[in-house]
């Protein structure tokens, strides 16, 4: 039988061209079909299924060996888990995925991240009435910490970072903003644009901002400083010193969290909303 | 990098080491330094910099003279670094590695990473400020100084010997564990390689693949993380695994769905679920694949993800909404969720909503936002 009427494709898949040989090809029984694909060294997706179950039980068992070994270095190791995270994103993989993954289910590396994402939420939540559901990186760091405990295993903005990230996925507003060389959270899904941004990062220095330094810095007319400010009042992100020497300042209680002595409650917190 | 001077780098008497961190190769400005491998050590009073092959090479410049610091990300074959910009050189300083720089600033580069720890704690370090409340001790004679003054020398060299120790143990833990960790990546980049090879057969539809087929191969995906934009448009994100988990949801949300008002936003659900496992957590994809599968999941307005119970209907819960706002003339967010026992970005949620109808209207002031009922 004629067979030069079928050929290879760039790509190694057959392209069949549609003459007498091909109908024959096409009339031919299923098992036939499949061995003359086989011939010509192409593999067909089903087989090639087939092949990956069986990859999968042996890496399964490499990524127990490395398990058993090297679990401790993820554990305890921040770097280690900073460098495993790049190599797996190089590589087009996310360990984080699902907790139902191999990498969550042997190295631990999931449970570690998704009870890191219940403790951020937990503590954006417990400060949201005073912050507005601001909070810089170093202030949920550094909660965080408190909050799980002497004993329990470091953390660093690293792995914040990397838990942030999947919570996305859920909505919500969680987001990293750069400011000052470090970043704040968002975790409600007030919107902030570009403007409100740059406001937020001049207000970084010292915790409070007035319309005059951002018409002098930012050359901006006073309707738009006023229109963010405004916004970042209702949000709950901002607060109005009206009885400042010489101009209203707006302060964030996001930035200015090292400098109070103890916290609000959200009574009170009620009451100092203009 | 004319601020740096050469330094034996030993600490002094109330100098303490913050954190040290290999890999290190310095910028004079935007030129790269000779000085291209090293270990940078903070301590509360200095920036230290020792080069690994020659641990004789060492300079050290005081803390006081950094104006600020910003981190630089990594790119492509380029590593992370952190720009610190500096004083003017004050005119005692100690001869260095440079005598004269045009650039006022100098970048470390981090060729092992540890910048984002680096970072924190010259963050923490510059704001504290140490060096200025407990001033160290005379400089350390060198090779002419006084016998005291080389006892202290050796006490201290002991304890850097130890910690060089330390560190040495747990650097080659962490090379061997590196070690593994390649080669283990090296297989798991041919599983990614054979399923996209899978995957774009499945999307030119060749050969006879079966639903089972199709099924087993997103459940391999989810074993390995590997993402799944191909099967996705057909078959959906679930797996068998979501769908056992979307019925486990479904009881175990029934009862917290209705102390809320019939509505839970997903981040509240995580929390809620999670605490409960206690162990073996699910991931946020978990939670909302399998919030996909009842068609449960909700996505109002903002851009708040919601989990909803079967019988609250979108209709019912504005009208009760309008009858809320109704009754009390007006509402605002805060009130509207003490009433239902709603969480106040859900309530704010359902306003909107109603707001959106057409059933109600607002006032936005600077107190707030009002709802009242569209009286139009």
């Amino acid at each position: 039988m004629a067979n030069t009427a079928t050929s290879l494709s760039s790509c190694g898949a057959p392209a069949v061209h549609f003459n007498r040989s091909s109908e024959n090809l096409a009339a031919a029984p299923p098992a036939k079909q499949k061995a003359k694909y086989k011939e010509r060294g192409n593999v067909l997706a089903e087989d090639q299924i087939v092949q990956m179950s069986k990859q999968l039980e042996t890496f399964k068992s490499n990524l127990e060996e490395f398990a058993s070994k090297h679990k401790q270095e993820i554990r305890k190791n921040s770097q280690f888990r900073v460098q495993f995270q790049e190599m797996c994103s190089t590589i087009g993989v996310d360990p984080l995925a699902s907790g139902k993954g191999f990498w969550s289910e042997m190295l631990g590396v999931g449970d570690f991240y998704y009870e890191l994402g219940v403790q951020i939420i937990e503590v954006c939540l417990a400060l949201k009435h005073r912050n507005g559901g601001l909070i810089t990186l170093d202030e949920l760091h550094h909660r965080v910490l408190k909050g799980r405990g002497k004993y329990a295993q470091d953390v660093s903005q690293d792995d914040l970072m990397r838990a942030i990230k999947k919570l996305k996925v859920m909505g919500n507003g969680f987001g990293m903003i750069p400011v000052g060389g470090s970043y704040l959270v968002q975790s409600v899904p007030a919107e902030l644009n570009m403007d409100h941004t740059v406001v937020l990062q001049l207000a970084e220095k010292k915790g409070y901002v007035t319309v005059s330094e951002i018409k002098d810095s930012l050359k901006w007319e006073k309707e738009r400083a006023c229109h963010v400010l405004d916004h970042l009042l209702k949000e709950g992100l901002a607060w109005l010193d009206s009885q400042a020497a010489e101009e209203a300042q707006y302060w964030l209680p996001a930035l200015f969290a090292e400098l109070t002595s103890r916290d609000v409650t959200p009574e009170e917190a009620n009451q100092m909303t203009p | 990098m004319d601020r740096f001077s050469w330094s034996n780098g030993l600490l002094e008497i109330n100098e303490t080491l913050v954190i040290q961190q290999r890999g290190i190769r310095l910028y004079d400005g935007d030129d790269k330094a000779k000085l291209d491998s090293g270990v940078a050590l903070l301590s509360t009073h200095r920036l230290i910099w020792r080069d690994v092959k020659n641990h004789e090479c060492c300079i050290a410049m005081p803390l006081s003279q950094i104006v600020f610091f910003e981190e630089q990300a990594a790119g492509i074959g380029k590593s992370a670094k952190i720009i610190i910009h500096l004083h003017a050189t004050p005119a005692n300083k100690e001869t260095g590695p440079y005598q004269h720089s045009k650039y006022s600033f100098i970048k470390l580069s981090f060729k092992e990473h540890g910048q984002i720890e680096f970072h924190r704690r010259l963050t923490e370090e510059m704001t504290q400020k140490r060096w200025e409340s407990t001033p160290a001790s005379q400089p350390i004679p060198t090779a002419t100084g006084s016998q005291t003054g080389r006892t202290r020398a050796v006490g201290i060299v002991g304890i850097e010997r130890k910690i060089e120790e330390k560190r040495k143990e747990t650097d080659k833990n962490i090379s061997e564990a590196f070690e593994d960790l390649s080669k283990l990546m090296v297989k798991a980049k041919e599983m990614v390689e054979l399923s996209r090879s899978i995957a774009n057969k499945i999307k030119d539809k060749q050969g006879n693949i079966t639903e089972d087929e199709t099924i087993r191969f997103k459940s391999y995906l989810l074993s390995m993380g590997i993402a799944d934009p191909v099967t996705r448009e057909t078959h959906g994100s679930g797996t068998h695994y979501h769908m056992q988990l979307a019925k486990q949801l479904g009881d175990m949300l029934q009862v917290p769905l209705e102390e809320r008002g019939g509505m839970m936003a997903l981040t509240e659900v995580y929390c809620l679920v999670n605490r409960a496992r206690g162990m073996e957590l699910l991931s946020p994809e978990d939670l909302v694949n399998a919030c996909k599968v009842f068609e449960s999941l909700k996505l109002p307005l903002s851009g708040v993800m919601v989990v909803q119970l079967q019988s609250h209907s979108e209709e019912e819960m504005i009208s009760s909404a309008l009858d809320n706002v109704s009754d009390k003339g007006s509402l605002t967010a805060e009130e509207f969720a003490k009433l239902l026992g709603l969480s106040v970005l859900l309530s704010k949620e359902r306003l909107l909503l109603a707001e959106k109808m057409g059933h109600l209207c607002t006032d936005d002031s600077v107190e707030g936002l009002r709802f009242y009922p569209n009286l139009f």
